[in-house]
């Protein structure tokens, strides 16, 4: 695989969405015309995922070194590089976050009459922006890209959004922020120690026990609110709540991997050490969040806050699986991140199409669904069962590796851990239960129509991924093997070398 | 008794403008009619500032040039802001001339005032002597005073005037007492003398370094007050809001810059020697201005107000870039800084004063913009400067509201406009020279800062529209502002020019 003949398929990703919609925008004041907006919208979409395709089966899945690497000067005076590249950790996510971004294009085909082009707009760019947080190899081309993407989804959320959306889209906003900036100044400091921005660089500069852990610290904030872990999670519940569902959707299948990624991006490789110390920390926090989220979610009246509550518990597992530091573990917790990806958009998407129909969210209002809606009952069973990972979802295989890589690690931490199977069984089919079966609730719900094509359609695309990955899925953790290996070798080696006596 | 003819041409941009305020002067009196008296007036102000621009290029030399008995120096330094301050002058005229026209403001004087305080300002950047410093100093302020009451009318405006004169004045005097004690301390006012007085001998003794100290805190204040810093920041909420939109527009902008000039030439120049002190001052001041400029901004509920206050915090962060000349705290530590690739990092004062030129230069492009904003929403007789003038703006123009969200991103410190990269240049040199703890404090101000930007942001896009009337500002408002909106966004893209001006700009004295 020569990189000159190549073309340069990861800016590719990064711009077509972005470079669409800003043609969207410019287009949409001479069209007037929101039906072709829309078709122009799922153009740049598909168009986007399709160049990110050739990422997945061109890869070399023997290396762990980065592949599609593109380098270019961006800021001199602080020798900052446009650098993009992708290994067998991040090259996933930007599939996953590119298919996404069809999906929610489609979903959002006819709830939206309301500033379409802008709506389109701002999914695409942030489609762009998340595929350059995933690609970029360079520490402040990360950050930029970090940050750059809170705008989109703060107007998402607040221009879209449920009745309290101001207060959700600033708090959303404002945690996110605080929790970069020290970030930021982290990524500055490596670069005052370095003199560069290059996160190749950074996994081989050596850093003091001290700095090791100021740094850590540091990306801590930034990624521990982007997961969210316990305590730092409660915007999350609000931003769901109040979002429009492809700003749920994309909130929970792609901006919550960010901060997961980031871990394994900066934290492991560039402070191993302080990663190793903080070790007990990070179980410890990711332990009450599985178990602890989870019964909070158990008491929830609300779908959407109750997936949004699933949803930190799953992402507790990914960082638990991190922070265990044997190959299962940190497998797990990728194949766990991918699927949490598929699973909470489709679930998100299966309460966006019940709520298009009853603007409602409240539990309490639906129930016996399933007289009306079949086809959906189906679909949503599926999710449903895989959001408790029952074994041949997707659900399944990453939440089965952390355990088995947390029996590695510590017999009592896998028991605690094992509780999620548990607890994700009982807050969700519990959740389904009450909305599918039963009494038909009331009149409204016995008006209700089942799904149409379109909608069928995007559902059954995610259910398609979560059974082919609950069933095969060799080929997700085949690409991943290698750059997991070298982390970890990373992590184990150390930057501090031990103190003669 | 000899007398040379002095070396006029480093001064030639200066005296062109002198001489075209003259000529103004002279010519629209013989305008019988009003209206083209105004057009007149107007014109001839552009072409005198665009001429100078011109001519600050083709005289900048290659090596700094004392003129006039070592008072005035043209080096590249003062090229660049020069540069600088006459385009954020330009820019503010085209902005405010509908703004003025419709108020009747546009009198030809209004514009000869403007020249002139553009030609203090030029002055005061060139200064090489604490003399020249003050004439400048005094020929930027007394038209500016004069502008902001030009509407004779306008009772807040009046006050706001009043207000800004005597604090002006007592700043003056503060400054004057400074550089009176700093010349009894040395002998000598000329800032290139001062810059190596101690290795010279100058100025050693005890008692002399006692008065120096004194004296250079009474410089740090004036300079200060001039730049809007906490604690002397009490006129520039009142004045920024009292004063006519367009005035407003020439005070948030081009004096920044010459302000930033003027601390260059008193404290980097000047009391290179006493860094030690100055750094300290700064820091106190640093701190209280971005504290309190954040602060106080969360609960304005005028725009221009809370842009006043806002630019309290910026101009904090300008200084904490020029405290980081040196290093901070009590010894250097951080030797081996950039040795894994082997490179040389920039010196400390290089990093640290051309971070303090961008940041002041980005935050002139953003201030211009978002008044600019406020001028275009405003209608006759009607000032558009609250919040609730804000609401809805993305339904009555997209674009327009989209310009304001750059604008306001920007300022907040986002990615991808140019008001991170001035912050990252900032944070940057601060880390560089072992300020970690203000670092820190800088970055939890900003978030805190962060609300009142995306206030803004919220009521543009997420409230309904008060009104749905079309704007009314004329064509080349609406072009100035798209480009000074998109510009944010493209030096938030492709830095690395500016980033390269403001290095270069830096004359070899500093390094």
């Amino acid at each position: 695989m020569t990189a000159a003949t190549q073309l340069p398929l990861l800016s590719l990703a990064i711009w077509i969405p972005i470079l669409g919609a800003i043609l969207i925008l410019a287009a949409d004041r001479k069209l007037q015309n929101d039906a072709t907006v829309r078709k122009l919208a799922l153009l740049v979409s598909v168009l986007g995922f399709a160049v990110t395709l050739p990422l997945f089966f061109q890869f070399d899945r023997l290396s762990a070194q980065m592949q599609f690497v593109e380098q270019a000067h961006w800021i001199e005076r602080f020798l900052v590089t446009y650098h993009l590249g992708v290994d067998g950790i991040s090259m996933l996510f930007v599939l996953l976050n590119s298919l996404i971004t069809v999906l929610v294009v489609v979903a959002g085909w006819r709830v939206i009459q309301d500033n379409v082009a802008q709506y389109m707009a701002a999914f695409l760019i942030m489609s762009g922006l998340m595929n350059g947080i995933f690609a970029a190899l360079d520490g402040l081309l990360f950050y930029v890209f970090f940050e750059a993407s809170l705008i989109p989804l703060y107007l998402i959320i607040g221009i879209w959004g449920g009745p309290n959306r101001v207060y959700a889209a600033i708090k959303f906003f404002l945690y996110t922020l605080a929790g970069s900036l020290p970030m930021l100044l982290a990524l500055i400091y490596l670069y005052s120690k370095s003199g560069s921005f290059s996160i190749l660089v950074w996994h081989q500069l050596p850093l003091s026990a001290t700095e090791q852990m100021w740094i850590f610290l540091g990306f801590l904030l930034g990624f521990a609110v982007k997961v969210p872990m316990w305590p730092v999670h409660t915007w999350l519940p609000d931003a769901h709540v109040e979002a429009p569902t492809g700003g749920s959707v994309v909130l929970a299948a792609i901006a919550l991997k960010l901060g997961a990624y980031g871990f394994l991006r900066f934290s492991l490789p560039v402070t191993p050490d302080a990663s190793m110390a903080f070790a007990p920390l990070m179980i410890t926090l990711s332990l009450i969040a599985v178990v602890y989220i989870g019964l909070v979610a158990l008491v929830q009246k609300d779908m959407k806050k109750l997936v949004a509550y699933s949803s930190i518990s799953h992402m507790g597992f990914v960082t638990l699986g991190f922070f265990m530091f044997n190959r299962l573990g940190v497998e797990g917790a990728l194949v766990q991140m991918i699927s949490h990806g598929f699973v909470s958009g489709a679930m998100f998407l299966c309460i966006g199409v019940l709520y298009d129909r009853l603007h409602s969210r409240e539990i309490a209002d639906y129930g016996g669904v399933v007289a009306r809606m079949p086809k959906f009952a189906a679909l949503f069973m599926l999710f449903s069962m895989a959001n408790a990972g029952l074994p041949g979802t997707s659900g399944f295989v990453g939440e089965f590796m952390v355990i088995l890589g947390a029996v590695q690690f510590n017999f009592w931490t896998a028991v605690v851990a094992a509780t999620t199977l548990v607890l994700g069984a009982a807050y969700t089919l519990w959740m389904y239960k009450r909305v599918i079966f039963g009494q038909v609730a009331n009149e409204r719900v016995a008006a209700l129509d089942d799904i149409d094509r379109r909608e069928f359609a995007f559902l059954a695309v995610l259910a398609l991924c979560v059974l082919a990955m609950g069933l095969y899925p060799y080929p997700l953790t085949e690409v991943m093997h290698a750059s997991v290996e070298q982390l970890l070798a990373q992590v184990g080696v150390g930057k501090i070398s031990p103190v003669l006596p | 008794m000899n007398f040379a003819i002095p070396n006029f041409l480093p001064a030639a941009a200066e005296i062109f403008v002198a001489v075209m305020v003259l000529l103004s002067l002279l010519l629209t009196t013989f305008v019988r009619e009003r209206q083209s008296a105004r057009a007149l007036g107007y014109g001839l102000a552009q072409i005198s500032l665009l001429g100078a621009c011109v001519i600050v290029v083709v005289v900048m030399p290659s090596q700094a040039v004392l003129t006039f008995s070592d008072l005035f120096i043209a080096d590249s330094l003062a090229g660049f802001l020069k540069l600088m301050i006459l385009f954020a002058v330009i820019v503010s005229l085209l902005y405010g001339r509908d703004y003025l026209a419709v108020r009747k403001m546009d009198r030809p004087e209004f514009f000869m005032l403007v020249q002139l305080m553009a030609l203090g300002m030029m002055v005061l950047v060139g200064a090489n002597h604490m003399l020249t410093v003050y004439i400048g100093l005094e020929m930027m302020s007394l038209p500016l005073y004069a502008l902001i009451a030009f509407d004779r009318d306008n009772a807040r405006a009046t006050e706001a005037a009043m207000k800004y004169f005597v604090l002006g004045s007592l700043a003056s005097g503060m400054l004057l007492y400074g550089m009176s004690m700093v010349y009894g301390a040395t002998g000598t006012m000329d800032l290139s003398v001062l810059m190596d007085a101690a290795s010279r001998g100058i100025g050693v003794a005890p008692e002399s370094r006692l008065v120096l100290a004194f004296g250079l805190v009474f410089l740090v204040c004036g300079i200060a007050f001039k730049l809007g810093i906490a604690p002397f920041h009490m006129w520039v909420p009142d004045v920024y809001q009292g004063a006519p939109t367009a005035v407003t527009l020439l005070i948030a902008g081009a004096p920044k810059l010459a302000a930033l000039g003027m601390a260059m030439r008193l404290l980097a120049f000047g009391m290179a020697d006493l860094m030690v002190h100055w750094q300290h001052m700064l820091i106190v001041l640093a701190v209280a201005s971005i504290v309190l400029g954040n602060l106080a901004a969360i609960v304005q509920t005028n725009i221009k107000r809370m842009l006043a206050y806002s630019g309290i915090s910026h101009m904090g962060f300008v200084l904490l870039a020029l405290l980081s000349a040196r290093w901070i705290g009590s010894e250097q530590t951080a030797g081996d800084a950039f040795a894994l690739l082997g490179l040389q990092p920039l010196p400390l004062t290089v990093n640290a004063y051309s971070a303090a030129l961008f940041y002041a230069v980005a935050y002139v492009v953003m201030t211009l913009a978002a008044f600019g904003t406020i001028v275009l929403l405003s209608r006759s007789g009607f000032e558009a400067d609250t919040l609730e003038d804000f609401k809805g703006l993305n339904r009555r123009s997209r674009w327009f509201a989209g310009m304001m969200m750059f604008t306001m991103l920007s300022m907040a410190g986002i990615p991808f406009f140019v008001g991170f990269i001035a912050k990252l240049a900032v944070l940057q040199a601060v880390v560089q020279a072992g300020g970690y703890w203000l670092a820190v404090l800088a970055v939890v101000m900003s978030v805190i800062g962060a609300f009142y930007y995306l206030r803004v942001v919220k009521v543009m896009y997420f409230d309904a529209p008060q009104s749905e009337e079309a704007l009314v500002a004329s064509p080349d408002v609406r072009f100035l502002l798209s480009v000074n909106g998109i510009g944010i966004a493209v030096l938030g893209l492709a830095p690395q020019w500016l980033l390269d001006m403001c290095l270069q700009a830096l004359p070899v004295a500093l390094s």
